[in-house]
């Protein structure tokens, strides 16, 4: 029974089914639109930001700890001191989203029925900081400093053998909070998931406030009222950044291959390295003339894939699926929505043409470095 | 009753020279000396003296931006007390870390430094997601959203310099498998694209001893001079910058109207 249940989640988690399963559920978690709204609502998933989701999300999450410490693989990863953060993180950041989703689905209510959200107050009705403030603060880190003081006695901090650049440990894992960065680095090259897209990530985060102009929602917790923000949001942090990590953490083991969590670390594992290039499929294995020798022309197919996806396909949205949302943000916001938004979305895409084609590069200059 | 008139220690206390001179203001008890407890403070009055009530709910705040700010005072307190004990060398590095644990009396600052700095990242995170589900980088937050989310990539690189400090494996591996990325940097890093155009006739500008990893690490792999440059930008250069961005953090604060809340 045990075993059964081990098995599944073993098959469940591997990043191409595990992946698809939160993307496709992921629109009915949170709405964007009011056909996914209506979804969410008629099977009752609205129901995981109430008071039993909550009581069901976090049985669920222990549960899986539970039988994971009593597993002799997974206990290994899960008792590792150093992957304790991950732990806390998958605990608190369940816990956030639960309480802000539950919050904001009150103030919906709310708000349909043109009351103001629970967080409004007179203005003039205003507390001193001293004491309501200060008190609350000093509470406060003294909690935190007690859990951190027994957290520190009870848990000494890692240390391994001394540094030996002789010998790699296998596999060798980045500090947790870039795992998602190195799991990456399985679908694109380092230039692109170690320099590119980290620089897009901040610059994208620091950009959030200045492309979406939607005014509402602005102090308080809301969901309706700026739906598609949230959702574009929620999927970048939850499902390519946080679960990433945990994929890193838990499901990655000797050369970055993929474990189950009840899987058994076998350093020998055979995974065929079958990938090929776009270039590959297409002269090699399509036309059959063999690759030319000049590098433009060897990967024009990619170039216009590229320049198509990233260049041409902004103008057709904003000439028709978006073209109101195009006239109501102007082009310069437009423009850099679309640049951060279709290179977030390209991670998805790639890996999925990873896992259906096993598609390596879709430009593949490796003679310049070039490689996407 | 009949002790009505008779004062109480912290208020006899409170009339003293001694801490009026310090505090200002005698022990707060009226309204305008409430007030005046935060004005007068050089610490207290990074606060407004009154704010909405909604400001002093732990379910709309979930002081976690407060929390991020108290670890960083802690990372600091125990930095400094393990830099009496740490030398930032190959040779005394791995063994003072040792002697940390088990030689120094309540030896659990290394506990208490590295527990807390993974602490740190996960209230840094919860800051920025709270901040984010109440659309508080709205107007007019949004430079100070920006500045947040800098001081969220340092205290990444603040965590990531630190890793190396310990120089066992988990360290220099940790640090290899992230430094790596730096040479696929475009132009400046000697695998990454573009960088051989980077060049006179056939000299390379950029390669393995020229370029941003080198710079970083001090050298062609993580060693001696990496241990030391990890070091000063774990203790000082970093720091530094993060100090600057809380300063304009907490001041653009007060200055886009305190809290975020409803209108």
């Amino acid at each position: 029974m045990l075993q059964t249940f081990k098995d599944i989640i073993d098959i469940l988690s591997a990043p191409t089914v595990s992946f698809t399963l939160l993307t496709i559920a992921f629109p009915f978690v949170f709405p964007p639109t009011d056909w996914f709204e209506k979804i969410h609502r008629k099977f009752g998933i609205c129901r995981l930001w109430t008071k039993p989701g909550f009581y069901g999300g976090m049985i669920a999450i222990t549960f899986f700890f539970v039988v994971g410490y009593f597993d002799p693989n997974f206990n290994i990863t899960l008792t590792k001191a150093d992957n304790f953060p991950i732990i806390l993180m998958i605990y608190s950041m369940f816990i956030a989203i639960w309480w802000s989703m539950y919050q904001a689905y009150q103030n919906d209510d709310r708000l349909e029925n043109g009351l103001k959200p629970m967080e409004y107050n007179d203005p003039d009705d205003k507390v001193l900081v001293w004491p309501d403030l200060v008190y609350i603060e000093f509470i406060a880190l003294i909690l935190f400093m007690v859990f951190l003081i027994v957290w520190s006695i009870l848990v000494a901090a890692p240390l391994e053998e001394p540094a030996n650049p002789a010998a790699t440990p296998n596999p060798s894992k980045a500090p947790w909070y870039f795992l998602g960065l190195q799991e990456m680095l399985v679908y694109f090259d380092p230039w692109i998931a170690g320099i590119i897209f980290p620089i897009f990530i901040i610059i994208g985060m620091m950009a959030i406030p200045y492309m979406d102009i939607n005014k509402k929602g602005d102090g308080y917790y809301s969901f309706k009222e700026r739906r598609i923000g949230m959702f574009i949001f929620m999927y970048g942090w939850v499902v390519l950044w946080l679960f990433l990590i945990v994929i890193g953490t838990f499901f990655r083991g000797p050369n970055w291959n993929f474990f189950g969590p009840f899987e058994y670390w076998d350093a020998h594992k055979v995974v065929p390295l079958n990938n090929v290039n776009l270039s590959e499929y297409i002269w090699v294995k399509m036309l059959g003339t063999g690759m030319p020798t000049n590098i433009l022309l060897r990967e024009i197919i990619g170039f216009i894939v590229l320049i198509g996806y990233m260049g041409i396909l902004p103008i057709i949205l904003a000439k028709s699926w978006l073209k109101n949302y195009f006239q109501e943000i102007g082009p310069v916001r437009y423009t850099f929505l679309m640049l951060f938004g279709l290179s977030m979305l390209s991670l998805p895409i790639k890996m999925y043409m990873r896992w259906l084609f096993n598609l390596k590069y879709i430009i593949a200059i490796p003679e310049w470095f070039f490689n996407i | 009753m009949e002790n009505k008139n008779k004062k109480s220690f912290l208020e006899r206390m409170g009339e003293s020279q001694v801490w009026k001179s310090i505090i200002r203001s005698g022990v707060p008890r009226s309204r305008r000396q409430r007030m005046q407890a935060i004005l007068g403070s050089v610490f207290l009055h990074l606060h407004p003296a009154r704010i909405p009530k909604h400001a002093v709910k732990i379910g709309y705040t979930w002081c976690m931006g407060g929390l991020s700010f108290f670890l960083f005072i802690v990372l600091t307190i125990t930095g400094i007390l393990l830099m009496f004990y740490y030398r930032p060398t190959v040779e005394y590095a791995y063994t003072d870390i040792i002697d940390m644990t088990e030689q120094v009396p309540l030896g659990i600052m290394r506990e208490l430094h590295r527990w807390g700095a993974h602490a740190m990242v996960l209230t840094v995170w919860l800051h920025m997601l709270r901040v984010f589900m109440t659309g508080s980088y709205k107007p007019p937050r949004e430079f100070n959203w920006g500045v947040g989310v800098l001081l969220m990539t340092l205290t990444l690189f603040l965590s990531f310099t630190g890793y190396l400090l310990p120089w066992d494996q988990l360290a220099i591996w940790a640090i290899t498998v992230g430094t790596n990325m730096a040479r696929a940097h475009p132009f400046i890093g000697h695998e990454g694209p573009g960088a051989s155009l980077l060049a006179i006739g056939d000299i390379n500008l950029v390669h393995a001893g020229s370029d941003v990893r080198f710079a970083l690490l001090g050298g062609r792999f993580v060693g001696e001079a990496s241990l030391l440059r990890f070091y000063v930008l774990h203790c000082i250069g970093v720091p530094f910058i993060v100090m600057i961005l809380m300063a304009v953090h907490f001041w653009r604060i007060r200055k886009d109207g305190g809290i975020s809340g409803p209108l």
